[in-house]
């Protein structure tokens, strides 16, 4: 029987896991050091926050594995012998495989901060990283201030993890805005705003120029580029993550920045294969990056690996970018692409709409001659991402996105609409005459 | 604010001692008149309790229900036994022995519980309401900017099965086993709310009266605090607002004006077979003899159960009924939703809750139909099985320890839903049309599901909607009842309640939407 060996226990390698067990008998080993079980990463900073526990984060109850005859092996892989299709485990056996999928997922990223390997200095990604901070930082008694470096969606969230417990946070952005790279400015700047609202203490166009130790080697300040000394007990490094590939090295598998594959998801060496946050595209999907650490790309990879090892071979084709995240209190969810100050393009052009008084706001992105719609961006308001996709797919100009905009609308029932809103305004800004229609069912079902 | 916090919290413990005191206190002086009208009332032909009655218990002062209630309990039950003996069954008396020193209670006390009902009222009720209030209302500051606040949710003693938690179940156990089966001892209790029960159906208050009106207290209470918390979430505040309505209208005030009118006592919305005892021979006795109001009584109660409710469960699931309308999930969704974290996500507990559920169900029907046959054919019993007999089992086992110990007892522990998951027969039957025949279903948000389980762990029926959701899979079970927290929850906008076409209600889940279009038409074409 083939032996299907999967590095890594994330979102990625299960569902491959899963999905080899659906479709064959194949014997299938998952190795990790990271938990015995899979559990959901991003619900990591519920459990702190304590809307969860732990066990919650699980998405399948212990039971499930051996009953699928998936065997978790808990041991951290050294070594990969590619020639003899051999790993070499720390403190355990070797392990044979006949094909390897390789989804050891990602690290934080540390850009050589002087002290940034200090007691008291830690990311957020594994669950001994959520350990860690429940130990270094139980309440505001131990932890006096938290200095959070690095302004994306990790650095939000653990922001957002420590006010919950009280704990004076001051929060380091290198932009002159938060998450600017990506957000369009108004979008950016209503979050600050509301970043600012949670108390906590947002400090742009700043960076981390080194961090202090105290007697006995634990972070007791951090020091910016303007020069100012911050006093703290914790520094969350949260500047991205990068693939966690550095026992790969010398297996003669090609590496980049990740692990490189083409759209088979394939490596240079046969019956090797990566999926997830390590794998690197040779040539980049779309306007997607060659590395995406994202849930549900690790998610589609798995499934496609699946059937490609399962001999029904295909290539990884995500389809539209879509996304979502929340910001404290404010949901964002995104479809296609609506690129921000620096990436955009002079061809885009957007549509933005902001309400006076709450935090909500839509972004929309269309080619400025040929009024394609190219993405659409919201806070504050849930999209049905089957209709965007649609819409995508279909290559709608804005004109129809605003005329139907009601049939894409995901919030709950009784949620106040502001598609009429919306529309006027953009009536009133591009000289156009558009009612929107009724939502119907009918149209949102046309296509199953 | 937590200065005023605590102070609250101070108020209300404050209250409810005093509450929990009052049924160990009191004076009672049972005089020979009250034992004449109790006799009389009830048409007691039992000489032997009569004098046991007047030696032991008339003209002397007791000090407590403590003290009173051993005595009458033992006198009746020493005279039946001589009765049962002698064969001299008309002599028997019918009444329990608990609910015979409740009537004997009620109209004997003295002193000054009985003396000053309002203040009584206040120093128990009244303080209850101000101190949770007080509790309650600071948390629209202290919450900070309006979105979910679970923050803390497992820290808390309360809310994780801590002791606070494990008092709560010890308290909630007690209440109700005091309310089904030793109601002398809510005597005092009924003293406190005699005036709004005079005010209302001008008769003096009963031990139900005491629940059905702590029963709308403590909702009242607990949906500010629903009204507080989703503040950002219409539908929570719109639902809150509705099962609050039903609760107060229909089960509380209605049934109560209507007996001041000389109608039947009767609950427009309590459903069959949730209302089990609905076609019980002394409630179509009584339904017959009211004349046209019990006649319509009659032909909506059967409607309400064979048309309306799954008419409605067609248009709009089973959450119209189960938390909107529905007592028992109005008591769920408010005073229970600190604990709706607590019911089972396992495999296990959902084949439980289906035996257990379906079970009631078919005890339910089957109690029906005897009790119908012996109706009709006028005979006690159906092959063999004492129909009497089956309607007390069921109201024991069901009506009073499932329903109500285990029901909202268990709230702390095993979460909000207990009944309403594993017990509740309408529930069941409103389970069916959901899943087989009905509009409803919540919507997955295609590949939006990160997997972090909110929406699972903040399930009151124990339904792994996360299972679901990562699957790109619509969710139609029959135990939803449509309390939307899962929608709430989530942090990536990936659920949503609605009403739709039956088709594509049911969606293909073999491949999440966004992943490479071939073999999303590979799947539709299966």
């Amino acid at each position: 029987m083939e032996h299907i060996v999967i590095i890594g226990n994330g979102i990625s390698g299960i569902t491959a896991a899963r999905h080899i067990r659906k479709l064959s008998d194949k014997k299938i080993t998952i190795i990790s050091p990271e938990s015995d079980y899979f559990f959901s990463r991003t619900a990591l900073m519920y459990v702190y926050m304590g809307h969860m526990k732990f066990e919650h984060t699980q998405p399948y109850e212990n039971w499930f594995w051996k009953k699928n005859r998936l065997n978790l092996v808990n041991a951290y892989v050294t070594k990969v012998d590619t020639a003899n299709k051999t790993l070499k485990l720390k403190s355990s056996e070797d392990i044979k495989y006949d094909k390897l999928i390789i989804a050891s997922g990602s690290k934080s990223n540390k850009f050589g901060w002087p002290g940034q390997d200090l007691k008291g200095v830690q990311g957020l990604y594994s669950k001994q990283d959520l350990e860690l901070l429940e130990a270094n930082a139980p309440n505001n008694e131990v932890c006096k201030r938290a200095v959070i470096v690095g302004g994306g969606l990790i650095g939000i969230e653990l922001a957002e993890m420590l006010r919950s417990r009280d704990i004076p946070v001051t929060f380091l952005v290198r932009e002159s805005s938060f998450w600017n790279g990506v957000l369009p400015e108004g979008e950016s700047q209503m979050i600050n705003e509301h970043i600012l609202e949670h108390h906590i203490d947002l400090k742009l166009n700043t960076n981390l120029k080194e961090i202090i130790s105290d007697e006995n080697g634990w972070a007791k300040a951090v020091v910016t580029d303007k020069g100012e000394t911050i006093q703290c007990t914790v520094v969350g490094l949260t500047a991205g993550v990068t693939p966690n590939i550095e026992f790969l090295k010398g297996s003669g598998i090609e590496l980049g920045k990740g692990v490189k594959v083409n759209t088979f998801l394939e490596t240079n060496i046969a019956d090797v294969y990566a999926i997830g946050d390590c794998a690197e595209q040779h040539k980049a999907i779309g306007n997607r990056r060659p590395v995406e650490a994202v849930w549900y790309t690790g998610r589609m990879m798995g499934e496609v690996l699946a059937q490609t090892i399962c001999g029904n071979k295909r290539a990884y084709k995500p389809g539209h970018w879509f996304n979502s995240a929340k910001f404290l209190d404010i949901e964002y969810q995104t479809y296609g692409w609506v690129f921000s100050g620096k990436s955009k393009n002079d061809q885009e052009q957007h549509f933005h709409w902001r309400h006076p008084v709450e935090k909500i706001c839509v972004t929309i992105a269309f080619h400025k001659e040929t009024k394609q719609f190219l993405g659409i961006n919201t806070f504050g308001i849930r999209m049905r991402h089957e209709i965007l996709d649609r819409w995508l797919t279909e290559k709608r100009n804005i004109d129809y996105v605003m005329e139907y905009l009601k049939d894409a609308n995901f919030d709950p029932e009784f949620y106040a609409q502001y598609e009429e809103d919306i529309v006027s305004l953009y009536n009133s800004l591009y000289g156009a005459n558009i009612t929107p229609r009724k939502k119907s069912w009918k149209r949102i079902f046309s296509n199953t | 604010m937590q200065i005023i916090k605590k102070i609250g919290l101070f108020i209300f413990l404050m209250g409810l001692t005093i509450f929990t005191i009052l049924p160990f206190v009191g004076e009672f002086k049972v005089t020979s008149a009250t034992l004449d009208q109790i006799i009389m009332d009830k048409g007691i032909a039992s000489e032997i309790f009569v004098q046991g009655m007047k030696k032991n218990v008339v003209g002397q002062e007791f000090h407590g229900m403590l003290s009173l209630s051993p005595q009458i309990t033992q006198i009746l039950e020493t005279a039946n036994a001589q009765h049962r003996e002698n064969k001299e069954y008309k002599k028997v008396i019918y009444t329990g022995p608990h609910d015979m020193a409740a009537t004997v209670g009620k109209a004997s006390g003295t002193g000054f519980i009985v003396e000053n009902k309002g203040l009584m009222w206040f120093l128990t009720f009244g303080l209850g309401i101000l101190g949770s209030l007080l509790f309650i209302v600071p948390n629209i500051v202290l919450l900070g900017k309006k979105g979910i606040k679970n923050n803390g949710i497992y820290h808390a003693n309360a809310t994780n099965r801590g002791w606070i938690a494990w008092m709560v179940f010890v308290f909630l156990v007690s209440f109700y086993l005091v309310l089904y089966f030793r109601s002398e001892y809510a005597v005092n209790w009924t003293y406190l709310v005699d005036p709004i029960s005079e005010f209302l159906s001008g008769n003096p208050a009963g031990h139900w009266f005491v629940y059905g009106f702590m029963y709308c207290t403590v909702m009242t209470v607990m949906a500010v605090r629903m009204y507080i918390k989703y503040r950002h979430n219409m539908y929570q505040m719109v639902r809150t607002t509705s099962v609050l309505f039903f609760q107060i209208v229909f089960a509380f005030l209605i049934p109560e004006i209507m007996v001041r009118l000389q109608m039947p006592y009767y609950d427009f919305k309590n459903a069959f077979p949730l209302d089990y005892d609905f076609f019980f021979q002394w409630n179509l006795k009584s339904l017959l003899n009211s004349g046209g109001i019990g006649l319509f009584i009659l032909v909506w109660g059967i409607i309400l159960t064979l048309v309306i409710v799954p008419v409605m469960v067609y248009f709009f699931g089973k959450r119209w009924y189960c938390s909107w309308v529905c007592g028992c999930g109005g008591l769920a969704e408010t005073l229970g939703d600190p604990y709706r974290q607590h019911s089972s996500k396992s495999l296990f507990s959902w084949k439980v809750e289906r035996w257990l559920v379906h079970g009631v169900l078919v005890f339910a029907v089957g109690m029906t139909l005897m009790t119908l046959y012996s109706f009709f054919t006028e005979s006690g019993t159906v092959l063999g099985l004492k129909t009497q007999s089956v309607q007390n089992t069921y109201s024991l086992l069901i009506g009073a320890f499932f329903a109500g110990v285990i029901g909202t007892g268990f709230y702390p522990i095993f979460g909000n839903r207990v009944w309403c998951r594993f017990g509740c027969p309408l529930a069941a039957y409103l389970g069916f049309v959901q899943r087989f025949k009905s509009r409803f279903r919540i919507t997955t948000n295609g590949g939006q599901c990160i997997s972090c389980g909110n929406c699972s762990t903040y399930c009151e029926q124990g339904i792994d909607v996360r299972a679901y959701a990562q699957k790109g899979e619509n969710i139609i079970r029959s135990s939803c009842v449509g309390c939307g927290i899962c929608s709430a929850v989530c942090p990536r906008g990936v659920l949503k309640l609605e009403n739709g076409p039956l088709k594509g209600r049911i969606n293909p889940t073999e491949i999440l939407l966004g992943n490479d279009v071939d073999l999303m038409d590979l799947v539709n074409k299966k």
